[in-house]
């Protein structure tokens, strides 16, 4: 007994300890969440947030917030550009206009250099002055070769302070289009608390307590939230007579689509930027619960997926081939069937509804496509592509067989039903394309180096100018390995020079674009480097019992892009904000 | 006693070398390249940027060495408490990572093991005696572990959190507070609990009440029960006797459940958004994050060893015979 009095006591003194750890549910560990954590910005009051002050997001962060660094433009915290750090300029995609923002205006004073003024009275949110310093140096961060817009120094030469309101940027050479994405993606950041950090602080660091202008400042965050709560300081409530509503924003990190559903209609979530299947019905039903469109397609466009083919290998190097093969595609099947109306099948051109006006369409009607199983086969046998051994499917030229795999991502549900539903029309046409499901980042090396047949991509969002699609169409020289552009690894230097004659005309000159982009039209529907599907949807369903006043199609509401996916915030996010109003009022 | 304990840890030692070698190699010869899929999600257009950055972090990461020198460097850098930086929530360090999931997944699953397999056992022992109840437990128990645990999960979190209202459907806590010792914050806490820890322990309850029912029907009929009930021993007795010989195989069970609720209930923490290990693990898989696979898996593994350490400790408490065996080496 004496021996099992010795072993009991430190197991039951090891029990009860546990127990005590156990008892109260779920411990916090203030200590060891916060020891890594920059503190927050108010300690005293860490009360409960007001929920009719409050707007809960989410559909950015797909995982704890781990940076606020606006350098990182790819896993930023939600908000850290555009509600803390701003931009030179906004853009609205409605009239299709930069809006001055951090700058008062801009203009290009000759060919090759162009000034910016900015507002006075903007002060960083430690009481420091925005000064024309300021930008030079946040432009000149890009002279680090690791720093994601390093290119921009490939052709603008040097940028300076003049006075203290006035930025002057001198080009080598003047990319008209690009420079106008650049004047509303790049952030400025304050000299005064970045100068001295190093390449790799620069584009690695956490920038904890993050120093911006913007209307919101960091309060807290934890592995599933950030809050930020509102500066009421801001210059633009007297500058631009506008003010964001909400004093808190909390972006919550993306939960599963059942979580996210539930939230909404639990009232706990106001605004979901993701892809909730058969949102539909939730939009129809009497949930309180919208999106910009109450009919199909229920959400604007926000960009183009596309099928890409690898033109390297046979027979996609052929583009009587790829023609055969987009008109075989049936993508109202995909609307319908996969998306439940929730996208838009795309125009032969690939080019968003934004940008309507871009698209010719004298060159359409001559040589657009579109879903006709019967033209894909009677192309086909025009081009030498026969069934030659009566299997229902045709061999190349030399005889060999075709056998196509169309990859993508695994676990991306809705982009795998699309590539079924694409396999079974081009099989009914008479190609032979087999869906595969890889892991994303396998994909993502295969696609870089080029070993693949066929997959789908969406990877450029919408934004001032097509210039930026037909980069990503045309982009040469093809590298080693592809990592954002032309992963088919097409190649037309014809093409590609247009592309940057493109880049190259002022972006009000509207005929002269127009001019330039019929060529490329009419090349990219003759050779198919990349068939367009479908307009993926700015996912946004918003919930209506705190706050109203949702963008929507309807007369009188807003028309901005609800949306705080990054890159956004300057193409409407931002916009979105200023416009609600609580519900209850 | 202490060549007993010697041999144990010994085993220990080595299955910790092991496992940790295979932790090691597993997320290495996964396919894909974490650099490529960090750069991808970054979409840098220009190639010569691009090549820069790869080839700065795959520096920072180690991953242009020799694999026997990453190997090497890996197990120092262990030894130093030091798990690396976490590729997925760049640049957080992986130790950091974890901290912050883990008070999530033991308040969750301790209770939620512990407590079900105490009722468990005490519903099953009672079930095997009394027909009205081994009428009615048997069957619910049968129904809960045979129901798909997702599906429950699902139900609960339908029913009582979106249809009734009472419990939050997401989060370890409200979304519109901070944590702090305040009484709100530990009962939005509770609040939030329930509903994960419920789903858990309702699953889990029914099996261990249906193996601990056939234990003891097994030992009430063995021939020492009989013999004892032969001699007029009182049937409280035979039955106390029972239950600490059928305790034993439950205990084994339990050794194991304990091991790997360290990892967390991956589903339990998807359905429910409650911040856990579970989902780290997932999500490190997803973004090939070698790093924060490698430390949470070896968090697995010391969970393991230490849970079946304490269970070896238990056994000897319990099990007259390890004792006996321990002592002389006799049977």
């Amino acid at each position: 007994m004496r021996k099992r009095a010795r072993i009991l006591i430190p197991l039951l003194a090891a029990a009860m300890a546990a127990a005590a750890c156990s008892s109260g549910g779920p411990t916090p560990a203030p200590q060891g969440s916060q020891g890594a954590n920059p503190p927050a910005a108010n300690p005293g009051n860490p009360g409960s947030l007001p929920r009719n002050e409050t707007l809960y997001t989410t559909g950015t962060q797909w995982g704890p917030p781990a940076n606020f660094n606006p350098i990182r433009e790819w896993d930023y915290a939600t908000g850290t550009k555009g509600l803390v750090y701003e931009t030179l300029f906004h853009y609205d995609p409605n009239t299709a206009k930069l809006t001055p923002w951090l700058a008062e205006s801009g203009a290009w004073t000759s060919d090759t250099v162009y000034d910016a003024k900015l507002r006075a009275g903007v002060k960083w949110a430690d009481g420091k002055p925005l000064t024309a310093k300021d930008v030079a140096f946040s432009y000149s961060l890009g002279k680090m070769e690791t720093v994601p817009f390093h290119n921009i120094w490939d052709w603008l030469k040097s940028v300076e302070a003049v006075d203290d309101q006035t930025v002057r940027f001198t080009f080598s050479k003047a990319n008209y289009q690009e420079w106008d994405f650049n004047l509303y993606s790049r952030v400025i950041v304050p000299e005064h608390v970045w100068t001295g950090r190093s390449e790799e602080d620069v584009l690695n660091g956490v920038n904890e307590n993050p120093v911006g202008t913007g209307a919101y400042r960091y309060q807290s965050h934890d592995q599933d939230r950030v809050v930020w709560v509102k500066r009421d300081d801001w210059w633009g409530k007297a500058a631009l007579g506008v003010e964001p509503k909400p004093r808190y924003i909390v972006d919550v990190a993306t939960p599963s689509n059942e979580v996210a559903m539930g939230m909404l209609l639990q009232k706990g979530l106001d605004l979901s930027n993701n892809f909730l299947p058969g949102v539909a019905n939730l939009i129809k039903g009497n949930f309180g619960i919208t999106s910009f469109y109450n009919e199909p397609p229920y959400m604007l466009s926000a960009n183009t997926a596309w099928l890409v083919p690898n033109t390297r290998k046979k027979p996609m190097d052929d583009p009587a081939f790829r023609k055969a093969l987009a008109t075989s595609v049936d993508t109202k099947k995909i609307v319908e069937g996969v998306y439940g109306n929730l996208v838009k099948a795309s125009s032969p051109t690939g080019l968003l509804p934004q940008w309507d006006q871009f698209v010719d369409q004298g060159v359409v009607g001559g040589s657009g496509f579109s879903f006709d199983t019967a033209k894909a086969k009677k192309a086909l046998a025009d081009a030498g592509y026969r069934d030659r051994d009566g299997d229902g499917l045709v061999e190349n030229k030399d005889g060999s067989k075709i056998d196509l795999t169309l990859m993508v991502p695994t676990g991306w549900t809705d982009w795998m039903e699309a590539a079924r539903a694409i396999s079974t029309s081009a099989k009914a046409a008479g190609i032979n394309v087999t869906p595969d499901f890889p892991d994303f980042n396998a994909l993502v090396e295969k696609r870089g180096k080029g070993d693949f047949d066929l997959l789908i991509n969406n990877e450029r969002q919408l934004s001032n100018t097509p210039w930026t699609y037909y980069d990503y169409i045309f982009q040469l020289p093809i590298q080693k390995t592809q990592n954002t552009v032309n992963f088919g690894r097409y190649e037309n230097k014809k093409a590609w020079s247009l592309v940057q004659q493109l880049d190259q005309v002022k972006t009000d000159d509207i005929e002269g674009m127009k001019k330039v982009i019929s060529q490329l039209q009419q090349i990219h529907l003759d050779e198919m480097p990349i068939i367009p599907l479908w307009y993926n949807g700015l996912w946004a369903q918003s919930s209506v019992s705190v706050w109203k006043n949702w963008p929507s199609s309807a007369q009188g509401a807003p028309k901005s892009a609800p949306a705080m996916w990054r890159n956004w915030m300057e193409l409407g996010g931002f916009e979105t904000l200023t416009q609600l109003q609580p519900a209850a009022s | 006693m202490r060549q007993y304990f010697g041999r144990k840890l010994l085993v220990y030692a080595l299955t910790f070398v092991v496992a940790v070698t295979v932790n090691w190699m597993i997320p290495r010869f996964m396919p894909g390249d974490p650099v490529s899929g960090m750069l991808a999600r970054a979409g840098v257009s220009q190639p010569a940027a691009v090549e820069a950055m790869r080839l700065y972090y795959t520096s920072l990461f180690g991953f242009d060495q020799p694999l026997w020198k990453q190997y090497v460097n890996f197990w120092s850098a262990l030894l130093r408490g030091d798990f690396g930086i976490s590729i997925w929530l760049f640049p957080t360090p992986v130790s950091t990572v974890i901290l912050r999931a883990v008070p999530y997944t033991l308040g969750l699953m301790i209770p939620a093991v512990l407590l079900s397999w105490v009722i468990g056992n005490r519903l099953g022992a009672y079930a095997a005696r009394r027909k009205l109840l081994d009428n009615t437990i048997l069957p619910a128990g049968y129904i809960l572990t045979a129901m798909p645990y997702m599906w429950l999960a699902v139900i609960l979190a339908w029913g009582l959190g979106v249809v009734a209202g009472w419990f939050p459907v997401a989060g370890g806590y409200s979304f519109s507070l901070q944590p702090s010792w305040s009484a709100d914050f530990v009962l939005d806490l509770l609040h939030h609990w329930v509903l994960p820890f419920l789903s858990l322990f309702l699953v889990a309850l029914g099996g261990w009440a249906i193996g601990m029912r056939n234990m003891i029907i097994y030992e009430l009929e063995s021939d020492y029960s009989t013999y004892l009930a032969a001699l007029g021993a009182p049937s409280r007795l035979i039955r106390r006797y029972a239950f600490r010989n059928a305790v034993l195989p439950q205990i084994t069970g339990l050794a194991l459940q304990l091991g790997v609720l360290v990892a967390g209930a991956l589903v339990t923490e998807i359905v429910f958004s409650y911040p856990g290990l579970g989902s780290l693990i997932l999500k490190a898989i997803q973004n090939q994050d070698f790093f924060l696979l490698q430390g949470t898996f070896m968090f697995i593994v010391i969970g393991v060893l230490v849970a079946n350490f304490v269970i070896d400790l238990v056994y000897v408490v319990v099990d007259p015979r390890t004792r006996a065996g321990m002592a002389g080496g006799r049977p």
